[in-house]
């Protein structure tokens, strides 16, 4: 097996590991750091329950190598948590019943913050569209995007 | 399911990419893995060594010279949807929010969409119907291919094993120039049921279809009928029976061909607008 030593920063703690090439960035995560709050579905790109900030930008942990991310800054819903990034966001989920089983809900998060901290508008149709990529199999979407027009709509960031 | 084991590479530059790429055994290059990893993780592939392209520097980057726009093959496409000079790509601007979903479109690169050649892809028809060419590199040298040439069947390309595609060029968009594009797909973001991308230029029309057929396919009587008289968009659809349609998932080969007029019907009416 081909390992690799390498050092990632989740949720400004440096963590490092010897890890299997192939060992994805999700895995790691939650094995490595211990931090389960991303979650692993369909490991093909699909489902979005893996999403993670890798410096800044969301993206599919199942399809980013750990070794991949050596170097980077990763952040996960226990870190929007612990700064309180994204808590209107988060208190509006709660509002509206925007989750109930909570599987999808931290890479959900991860693209409502994307749209709500780039500038998107209140329009049903394009948040829709932006989190087209992260499947919800309890709340049929409404609540989850009522949530996030409230959030814009209140005017006062994520 | 997890990948099987493989070595893993990360060249700071594309002389020591293409040294890598021109080695012993099973070697594929590591673009956005937004379809490599999947195709890997499902064990469909097993490379034995993986060349991670992410760290060199001279595969991205978008210059602009004559006319011409040199796109970087690791240019990922949120990076391009966000660049300037899209206002000079503007059926390429048409196109990129169709490709996957945000998360998705943060790491997939324009390069990696052009090697996998998958028919149901966006940009390789894209590619197409704007005449783009892509560039190629190996330890051997490096040469160029007509979008025309490259697509040579369901995700065969003209690359051989052991090059990488570097660039693609593409032509800025003149005054004069239309466009059109329209996909059919299930659920925004998903690969398309059927869709087109043309382009009508002073030096002609161009009209390229994707997820109808094994690769991304040329009208080209129907660009013929089209450059003609513009009205006859009828006539046109029935030419389209000079396209060898193939089924997938979504379907046989009799609703790609139905689903070809309908989107070619859309895509026209845009141009005529
Ligand atoms: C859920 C989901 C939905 C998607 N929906 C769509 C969609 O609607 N439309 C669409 O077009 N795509 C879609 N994709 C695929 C996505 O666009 C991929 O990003 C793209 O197909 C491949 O680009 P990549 O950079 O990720 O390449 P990779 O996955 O890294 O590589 C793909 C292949 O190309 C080879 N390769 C990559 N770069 C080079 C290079 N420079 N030179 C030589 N070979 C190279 C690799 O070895 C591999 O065989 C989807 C993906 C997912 C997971
Ligand atoms: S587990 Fe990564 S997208 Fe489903
Ligand atoms: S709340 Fe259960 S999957 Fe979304």
């Amino acid at each position: 097996m081909t390992t690799h030593d390498i050092t990632i920063t989740i949720n400004g703690e440096a963590i490092t590991a010897t890890v299997p090439a192939r060992r994805n960035l999700v895995d790691f995560i939650r094995q490595e750091a211990g931090l389960t709050g991303s979650h692993v579905g369909c490991e093909h790109g699909v489902c979005g329950a893996c999403t993670v900030e890798v410096n800044g930008t969301p993206v599919r942990g199942c399809l980013m190598l750990a070794v991949q991310a050596d170097g980077a800054h990763v952040t996960t819903v226990e870190g929007l948590a612990d700064t309180g990034r994204g808590h209107r966001l988060r208190a509006a989920f709660q509002t509206h019943n925007a989750l109930q089983c909570g599987f999808c809900t931290p890479g959900m998060l991860a693209s409502a913050l994307e749209y709500v901290e780039g500038g998107g508008t209140a329009d049903r149709t394009a948040i829709r569209e932006h989190i087209s990529g992260n499947y919800c199999r309890c709340t049929g979407y409404q609540a989850i995007v009522d949530a996030i027009v409230e959030v814009i709509e209140t005017g006062e960031g994520a | 399911m997890k990948p099987a084991d493989f070595r893993y590479a990360r060249p700071a530059t594309l002389d020591e990419a293409l040294t890598l790429m021109a080695g012993e055994g099973e070697i594929a290059a590591l673009a956005g893995g937004q379809s490599l990893m999947p195709m890997m993780n499902f064990r469909i592939a097993q490379p034995e060594v993986l060349v991670d392209l992410n760290a060199v520097a001279d595969l991205a980057g978008v210059t602009e010279m004559d006319g011409t726009v040199r796109i970087g093959a690791m240019t990922r496409y949120s990076d391009l949807a966000r660049h300037d000079v899209l206002a000079r790509l503007p059926l390429v601007a048409r196109a990129l929010p169709h490709v996957a979903h945000p998360s998705i479109r943060n790491r997939g690169t324009l390069g990696g969409s052009l090697a996998l050649a998958d028919p149901a892809a966006e940009l390789p028809a894209v590619a197409l119907a704007l005449g783009a060419k892509v560039h190629l590199a190996s330890t051997h040298g490096t040469r160029s291919v007509a979008a025309d040439d490259f697509f040579q069947g369901l995700y065969e390309t003209d690359r051989a094993e052991d090059e990488l595609v570097t660039a693609i060029d593409l032509p800025a968009a003149t005054a004069q120039e239309t466009y059109g594009f329209h996909e059919v797909a299930r659920r925004h973001g998903d690969y398309a049921m059927a869709g087109v991308a043309l382009t009508r230029r002073d030096d002609g029309l161009r009209i390229a279809f994707f997820s109808v057929s094994d690769r991304p396919v040329r009208a080209k009587a129907a660009e013929t009928v089209l450059r003609d008289d513009p009205t006859k968009l009828d006539l046109a659809i029935e030419a389209l029976d000079e396209i060898d349609f193939t089924g997938d998932l979504n379907g046989g080969p009799d609703m790609k061909r139905h689903l070809a007029g309908v989107v070619l019907r859309r895509a026209w009416a845009e141009v005529l607008a």
